[in-house]
C-alpha cells in the first residue's frame, strides 16, 4: 500500500462481499420460486425477493465503486485521501441505512413500509430497482454527495491523471443522474421517460466511465504498458460508449407511448453499443499481451480479462440480440430480457468490482499478490462463477425464446400462466446453474482464507518486510 | 493504434463526441416532451387514477408483474390488462379481491393485498388509462 489513506477501501470491500452473498441467496429463492410458485409464501412473496436481489445487487456494487475509488484515487493522485474519517463515517451510514431497508423489505409488507417512512411526503417508491423509501434515497445522495466531495478534493489537490478525471465525471454523474429517481408523475409515459434516466445512463453511461477507470487502472499496474497507451484506448472506448449509450436510451423508449421516431434513434444507436465493449476486448488483451512485467497476481489478470469478455457477450452481444425495434416487439418484457439482464451486469460490473478486489485486497493486507494457493482457488471460483452465469443466460434464453414463440410470435398466442409452465424445464436448468454459482461463491470467499504456499511480500525501498505473513 | 493517432486526437474525440450527444439527446427529449401529450392519454388522468398509481407503487406490483413491458416477469404483463379482462374493471377488482392468504400449492399466486373499496376501484382505473396509452401496437396481442 503506497498510501496509509488506502486502507479505507478495505471494510467497503468487505461488505461488498457480504452484500453479494446475500443478493445470490435471495436469487435461488427467486428460481425456486419461478419453479415451485408457493416456495416460501406468503412469508417471502416473489416481488420481496425480487427486491432484495435486485438492491442488494445495486448497494454492493456502490460499495464496490466507492471501495476502488478509495483505493485507487490516492495512488493516482498520488497524495492521501482528504478524509479518512468521512470515508469511515459514509461506510457506517451507507451500511446501516441499506441493512434497514432490506430489514425493512423483509419484516413488514412494503404498503405498511411506506406508510412507515411517509412515502406521502414525496412518493418515489414503487418503481422497478427504485424501490427505496424515499427516505434511503435521501441518504444514499447524502453518501453520494460526501463521498464524491472526498474523492473530488484529492484529485483536483493533486496529481490528475486520465484514469482519476473519468472515474470522477462518472462518480459526479452517477449521483446527478440518481437526482432523478426523486421525480415521479402519474403520468406513466413521463414517469417511464425520466425513470430510465437514473437506470439506463448509470449502466449504459456514467457506470461504464467507473468500469472503464477501474479497468484502465489494474491494466496499468498488471501489465507495466505506458500509462499514454492505455488512456488513449481508453478515451476512444468510452467516447464510443457515450456517443451509442446516450441516444441508445431510445431501445427503452419504443412501447413506453414516447412518440414513434425513437424506434429509428434507439435501434440504431443501440446497435452500436457492443462497439465499445468489443474494442475493451481487444484492448485488455492488447495490453495484456504486451505486458512489461510478470505480476504476481494471475488472478487478478484473469478478472481483468474476463471482465471485457464477458461485459461484450452480456451488453453487447446479448444487448444487441433483443435492441432492434422489430425483434424488440416481440421480445420486450420476456425472460431474454432478463437473460441479458444478468449476463451484462455480471461481466461488465460484478466483474470489475471482483477484479479491483482481486488487485488491492492483497495488497490491503501487506502483500503484492495472494498466495499460489489462494490464487488457485480464486481462479476456480472465477471460473465456476462465469460460467454458470453463461449456463444461467443460456438457460433464461431458452425460456425466452420458447416464452415468445407460444405467446406473442404466434397466431394462437397462450396465457402468460400456460406459457410459464411449459418453459418449467429451463427454469429448473437455470436453478440448478445458480446453485453452481453459489459453490463457486463460497470457493471465492474462502480464498480469503487460504493459507501457506510461498507469498510476495512487499518490501518498502529499504529492503524491510513491511508485511507479516500469517 | 498507430502513432498517427494521438491521445490528444482520442480525447478531443470523447469531449466532442460525448458533448455533441448530450445535446442532441436533450434536443429528442425536449422535442419527446411537446410529442408525448398526443399519445400519453392523459385526459383520462384523475384524481383517482392518481391514487391508483399510489396503489401500483406502494404494493410493489412491479416486483412481479410488467407494466408496458418494463418490471418483473414473474407475473402476466398489465399494461393491456383492461382489455383482457372484457374491457371490465369489475374482473379486475374481482381477481385482486379473490387471491388466497395462503395462496396455492405449488402454483403461483398474487398475495392477498386486503385492499379497501376505495383503493380497488382506483387501482383499477389506473390500469384502464395505462391501457389507453398509444404503445405503437405493442404488445403484439392481447395475452402481453
Amino acid at each position: 500500500m503506497k498510501y496509509q489513506s488506502q486502507a479505507v477501501a478495505k471494510p467497503y470491500f468487505i461488505a461488498a462481499i457480504g452484500l453479494f452473498i446475500g443478493q445470490i441467496l435471495f436469487g435461488l429463492i427467486m428460481g425456486m420460486q419461478y419453479v415451485a410458485g408457493d416456495f416460501l409464501f406468503p412469508e417471502i412473496p416473489f416481488n420481496v425477493a425480487r427486491m432484495v436481489h435486485t438492491n442488494l445487487l445495486i448497494v454492493w456494487l456502490l460499495f464496490g465503486f466507492m471501495g476502488a475509488a478509495y483505493f485507487l484515487v490516492p495512488e493516482e493522485s498520488e497524495r492521501e485521501l482528504h478524509s479518512p474519517l468521512l470515508a469511515k463515517i459514509l461506510f457506517w451510514v451507507f451500511l446501516v441505512a441499506g441493512a434497514l431497508t432490506v430489514l425493512g423489505y423483509l419484516l413488514v409488507p412494503y404498503a405498511r413500509l411506506a406508510e412507515l417512512t411517509m412515502n406521502d411526503l414525496l412518493p418515489t417508491m414503487g418503481r422497478e430497482f427504485l424501490e427505496q423509501p424515499t427516505i434511503t434515497k435521501i441518504g444514499i445522495v447524502i453518501v453520494a454527495l460526501g463521498f464524491v466531495y472526498n474523492i473530488g478534493v484529492t484529485i483536483l489537490a493533486g496529481r490528475k491523471t486520465v484514469v482519476s478525471l473519468v472515474l470522477l465525471t462518472g462518480l459526479v454523474g452517477l449521483a446527478v443522474l440518481f437526482l432523478f429517481s426523486f421525480y415521479n408523475p402519474v403520468n406513466v409515459v413521463n414517469d417511464k421517460f425520466y425513470w430510465w434516466w437514473v437506470v439506463h445512463l448509470w449502466v449504459e453511461g456514467v457506470w461504464e466511465l467507473i468500469l472503464a477507470s477501474i479497468l484502465a487502472f489494474v491494466l496499468i499496474k498488471v501489465t507495466g504498458v505506458d500509462r499514454e497507451v492505455i488512456e488513449k484506448w481508453m478515451y476512444v472506448i468510452i467516447a464510443m460508449a457515450l456517443i451509442s449509450g446516450l441516444i441508445g436510451t431510445g431501445h427503452h423508449y419504443f412501447w413506453i407511448g414516447a412518440p414513434e421516431y425513437w424506434q429509428w434513434w434507439g435501434s440504431i444507436f443501440s446497435a452500436l453499443e457492443p462497439i465499445p465493449f468489443f474494442m475493451m476486448t481487444v484492448f485488455a488483451f492488447n495490453m495484456v499481451n504486451r505486458r512489461r512485467r510478470e505480476h504476481p497476481n494471475k488472478a487478478a489478470v484473469l478478472w481483468a480479462l474476463g471482465t471485457a469478455v464477458m461485459a461484450f457477450l452480456g451488453a453487447g452481444v446479448w444487448g444487441f440480440l433483443h435492441t432492434l425495434a422489430p425483434v424488440n416487439y416481440y421480445t420486450h418484457g420476456s425472460q431474454l430480457t432478463a437473460a441479458h439482464g444478468h449476463m451484462a451486469f455480471y461481466g461488465a460490473y460484478v466483474m470489475i468490482v471482483l477484479t479491483i478486489i482481486s488487485y488491492s485486497m492483497p495488497i490491503l493486507r501487506g502483500q503484492k499478490a495472494g498466495s499460489p494457493r489462494a490464487q488457485k482457488v480464486e481462479i476456480w471460483s472465477f471460473w465456476l462463477m462465469t460460467l454458470s452465469m453463461v449456463f444461467i443466460t443460456l438457460f433464461l434464453t431458452g425460456a425466452g425464446i420458447q416464452q415468445i414463440l407460444l405467446q406473442r410470435y404466434t397466431d394462437n398466442p397462450l396465457p402468460f400462466m400456460v406459457v410459464q409452465d411449459k418453459i418449467e424445464m429451463f427454469y429448473w436448468m437455470r436453478e440448478g446453474a445458480g446453485v453452481v454459482f453459489l459453490v463457486g461463491l463460497i470457493l471465492y470467499v474462502s480464498a480469503f482464507f487460504v493459507k501457506g504456499g510461498e507469498r510476495e511480500e512487499i518490501t518498502d525501498s529499504s529492503g524491510m518486510a513491511s508485511a507479516t505473513s500469517s | 493504434m498507430s502513432e498517427v493517432f494521438t491521445k490528444s486526437m482520442a480525447r478531443n474525440i470523447y469531449y466532442g463526441g460525448s458533448a455533441f450527444f448530450i445535446l442532441l439527446f436533450l434536443a429528442l427529449t425536449f422535442d419527446t416532451a411537446s410529442e408525448v401529450p398526443k399519445r400519453d392519454n392523459h385526459e383520462a388522468i384523475t384524481e383517482q387514477v392518481a391514487l391508483g398509481k399510489k396503489v401500483w407503487e406502494e404494493n410493489n406490483c412491479i416486483g412481479c408483474h410488467t407494466l408496458l413491458g418494463e418490471g418483473a416477469y414473474f407475473a402476466p404483463e398489465l399494461g393491456n390488462v383492461y382489455t383482457r379482462f372484457g374491457e371490465s374493471t369489475e374482473a379486475i377488482i374481482g381477481f385482486i379481491q379473490s387471491r388466497p392468504v395462503e395462496g396455492i400449492p405449488g402454483r403461483r399466486s398474487m398475495p392477498q393485498f386486503n385492499l379497501s373499496d376505495e383503493e380497488l376501484q382506483a387501482i383499477a382505473q389506473f390500469l384502464k388509462y395505462v391501457n389507453g396509452i398509444n404503445t405503437s401496437g405493442w404488445p403484439p396481442n392481447i395475452q402481453g
